[in-house]
């Protein structure tokens, strides 16, 4: 059957390099001796260590368990002995370290006890549980948890399922390697990720420069007998294997600026996550090797399967690098990024190390002026005006830049690739967009100090309050008490009101605390008289009763006579 | 004349209800001018401005009663904001109100604290958590780094530490190219 493809606008022809890297098989690394595992190695939150220093771990033993909802987990990639829980630089532009587990391999590569899972008997959201524990995460680049895209949409099904199998890069030949070796695998995962979705139909789409894969992946589908699943050959372009440049081929339906492929009935996966999917519900084991290309200044550019882990330049010499080897790069010549060092581990989003030199990759030519002449705009598969974002990301000024929708921008490096004066226009697009992140993570960090702040403020007038009504309260409260003896006293003495004014009930609350210290006062008795002898005794006795008539006298008179007021 | 007299008072009438009708129905709360500063402003009720706060400092700006360059936190890049919603001048930083730091939290020396609850009486966003006579400590995500904890604190265990960069929190630099000798 011959299906409509569609096209996407833009898009540049690069030279492909693939041939090299896809003449010998798939092959192992041996274990090296140290291996470094980033805890953090997918999109969202960091892994918490699950082991110690000094631990023996199994092949495929958690060590860093997802944390929250939007995580995925971390597993050993041989068994042996932690040696340290330590910062250590990941492969990363920026340089940084991030925490990572480093085990010393003991050779014996020995799994432990694995759960295998069946995906018809299981309930989805205990199979999505089990995906993010065994670590899953999107094999094409984005490493984003797969187990929240294997989620049907609201209507609980989902029209298509899209396998990209595209591979548009130059260099990388991992997919392409995957699929001709191991279709069968695949093609279960594939199934497994249909049933989880409900998907009516498969397309896998792999671009037309690879037909053995193609012819790999057919044969496995007709040898399977599941009815609509079809992989679907397609022009070879960069960027096809962007998804929604591969969506937009394969169905037509262009997803629109702020929304997801999932509002229109269509998810997409790469094959590599479609293969480690079958890994983990039918072996049982978790993400913890992928295939990697080595391609570039090698003599044989060739795909290995890595374990996470191991240094990338313990790979390179598998592949034999040539002289003037100055960098390597993780990705491809187009969206790739350029490594720190050269020990740096390889993670779940490595799919290829490509080895640069001077005379591989030249040095940029020095950046000239924009003419605006919009070639930039005809190469752009997102539909977006890279000069004017350019313009705007050179001034600085942040918020145009968002107005021409930056966030849209895939950065794939085909305007960087056309521009006649050699700008390097995602550079500024990336720029851009991290300056644009961290403003807005510290504009919520100050609305978070402002709301905290103004609740402070309140807080304190609230207490201030309390205490004043419970100050009040207690007062009224003795004043009741008071008033209560006082009015009986006033009753029994005289013929005023039962109910004192303002000024009696002052009154007597003053005698009442005057009366409440007399009592006080009589209860303390001088210690320091206890040991004097008899005569001082007698002296001190006298001067206390001759205190004692002077200070009833005056306080006595007062309750004789009438009350001043209240008549 | 007269029906042209009787018509224009009648449009004014009835222009003036609707003035009249709009401004009570449409009255705006406090100042928008105030808000917009405060948004401005980086929150970290540090007082170094010379007021009790990030939002008395946006009213005293609004009210013209305070210059804009007294805010150290929000540093240079604060003040070019504020000149340009205020129409003013950019000014360089006020040395008397402090010099911009890298961003900041403060961290309790817990061996040293003695439990005094100074700092957190004095913590203007309750980021410090603590008892009488129990060790105290700062919620570093909620820290402004305004620096208010240091001076009370008796037995000075409070210092400053700049915020280590992350790979979340890591920004691309500006593209630069280094021009080259050639001849």
């Amino acid at each position: 059957m011959l299906r409509k493809l569609f096209s996407f606008h833009g898009g540049v022809k690069p030279a492909p390099h693939k041939d090299q890297s896809t003449l010998a098989p798939i092959a192992s690394v041996p274990l090296p001796e140290r291996l470094v595992i980033p805890l953090h190695q997918s999109v969202g939150g960091h892994p918490r260590p699950l082991v110690q220093p000094g631990e023996r771990v199994f092949k495929g033993q958690r060590i860093g368990g997802a944390d929250g909802s939007l995580s995925s987990a971390v597993h050993a990639s041989t068994s042996g002995l932690v040696r340290d829980i330590v910062p250590a630089v990941m492969p990363h532009t920026s340089g940084l370290t991030t925490l990572s587990v480093v085990i010393e391999p003991d050779g014996e590569d020995r799994w432990g006890e694995l759960d295998r899972v069946n995906f018809r008997s299981t309930p989805p959201d205990e199979l999505r549980d089990f995906l993010r524990d065994a670590g899953i995460v999107g094999l094409g680049g984005a490493v984003f948890p797969s187990h929240l895209k294997l989620k049907p949409g609201k209507e609980g099904s989902l029209q298509t399922l899209v396998i990209n199998g595209a591979e548009c890069e130059p260099f990388i030949t991992c997919d392409d390697m995957l699929m001709r070796e191991r279709a069968g695998d695949m093609l279960k995962g594939i199934i497994a990720m249909r049933h989880m979705l409900q998907a009516r139909e498969v397309l896998i789409g792999i671009e037309d420069n690879k037909p053995q894969a193609i012819a790999a992946v057919q044969s496995a589908i007709a040898a399977s007998g599941e009815t609509g699943i079809e992989a679907v050959a397609i022009p070879t372009r960069y960027p096809a294997g962007g998804a929604k440049q591969l969506i937009r081929v394969l169905t037509g339906i262009e997803v629109p600026h702020g929304r997801r492929s999932t509002d229109f009935g269509v998810q997409c996966f790469n094959v590599g996550t479609a293969y480690s999917i079958f890994e983990a519900l039918e072996r049982g084991r978790p993400l913890i090797s992928r295939i990697v290309t080595v391609a570039g200044n090698v003599d044989a550019p060739r795909n290995y399967e890595v374990l996470i882990g191991t240094p990338m330049d313990h790979v390179v010499r598998l592949a034999g690098a040539r002289a003037g080897t100055d960098r390597y790069i993780m990705g491809g010549p187009m969206m790739g990024a350029r490594m720190p060092a050269f020990d740096v581990p390889v993670v779940k989003a490595t799919n290829c190390i490509l080895v640069g030199s001077p005379a591989l990759f030249p040095p940029p030519p020095p950046e000239m002026p924009c003419i605006r002449c919009g070639e930039c705009a005809k190469a752009c598969p997102a539909d977006l005006a890279p000069f004017e974002m350019y313009w705007h990301s050179r001034a600085k000024n942040f918020g145009k830049a968002q107005e021409y929708h930056l966030f849209d921008c895939i950065e794939c490096g085909c305007c960087s690739f056309v521009c006649p004066s050699h700008i390097p226009l995602v550079d500024y697009f990336r720029f851009s967009k991290s300056e644009i992140w961290a403003r807005e993570r510290e504009k919520e960090a100050a609305d978070t100090a402002r709301d905290r702040f103004e609740f402070k403020n309140f807080r304190q007038e609230r207490e201030k309050q309390e205490k004043a009504e419970k100050l009040a309260a207690k007062a009224a409260a003795t004043r009741e008490k008071v008033g209560a003896d006082g009015s009986a006293a006033a009753a029994s003495s005289s013929t005023a009101p039962a109910k004192p004014s303002g000024d009696d009930a002052k009154r007597a609350l003053i005698e009442a605390a005057m009366e409440k210290a007399r009592q006080q006062k009589a209860q303390i008795q001088p210690k320091n008289t206890d040991a004097a002898n008899p005569a001082v005794q007698a002296e001190i006795a006298a001067i206390e009763a001759r205190r004692q008539v002077s200070a009833t006298n005056p306080t006595d008179a007062p309750p004789d006579g009438p009350p001043s007021s209240g008549a | 004349m007269l029906t042209a007299i009787l018509i224009m008072t009648g449009i004014a009438l009835v222009l003036g209800a609707v003035l009249g009708f709009a401004s009570i129905k449409f009255k705006v709360e406090g100042d928008p001018l105030v808000d917009q500063i405060d948004a401005i402003l980086p929150q970290t009720q540090c007082g170094q401005c010379g007021f009790p706060g990030c939002r008395p400092y946006a009213t005293a700006i609004a009210g013209g009663e305070a210059e804009i360059n007294q805010c150290p936190p929000g540093g240079e890049e604060g003040i070019r904001k504020l000149a340009d919603l205020l129409g003013r001048e950019f000014k360089p930083l006020s040395e008397e109100h402090g010099v911009e730091k890298p961003k900041s939290v403060a961290v309790i020396d817990e061996a040293t604290c003695i439990g005094c609850t100074l700092c957190i009486q004095a913590c203007p966003v309750d980021a410090i958590v603590g008892a009488a006579k129990q060790m105290h400590t700062i919620i570093a995500a909620d820290c402004t780094g305004c620096e208010l904890c240091l001076a009370p604190c008796p037995v000075d265990c409070i210092s400053m530490e700049p915020i280590a960069e992350t790979v979340d929190t890591w920004k691309w630099r500006y593209p630069v190219f280094a021009i080259k000798q050639t001849a």
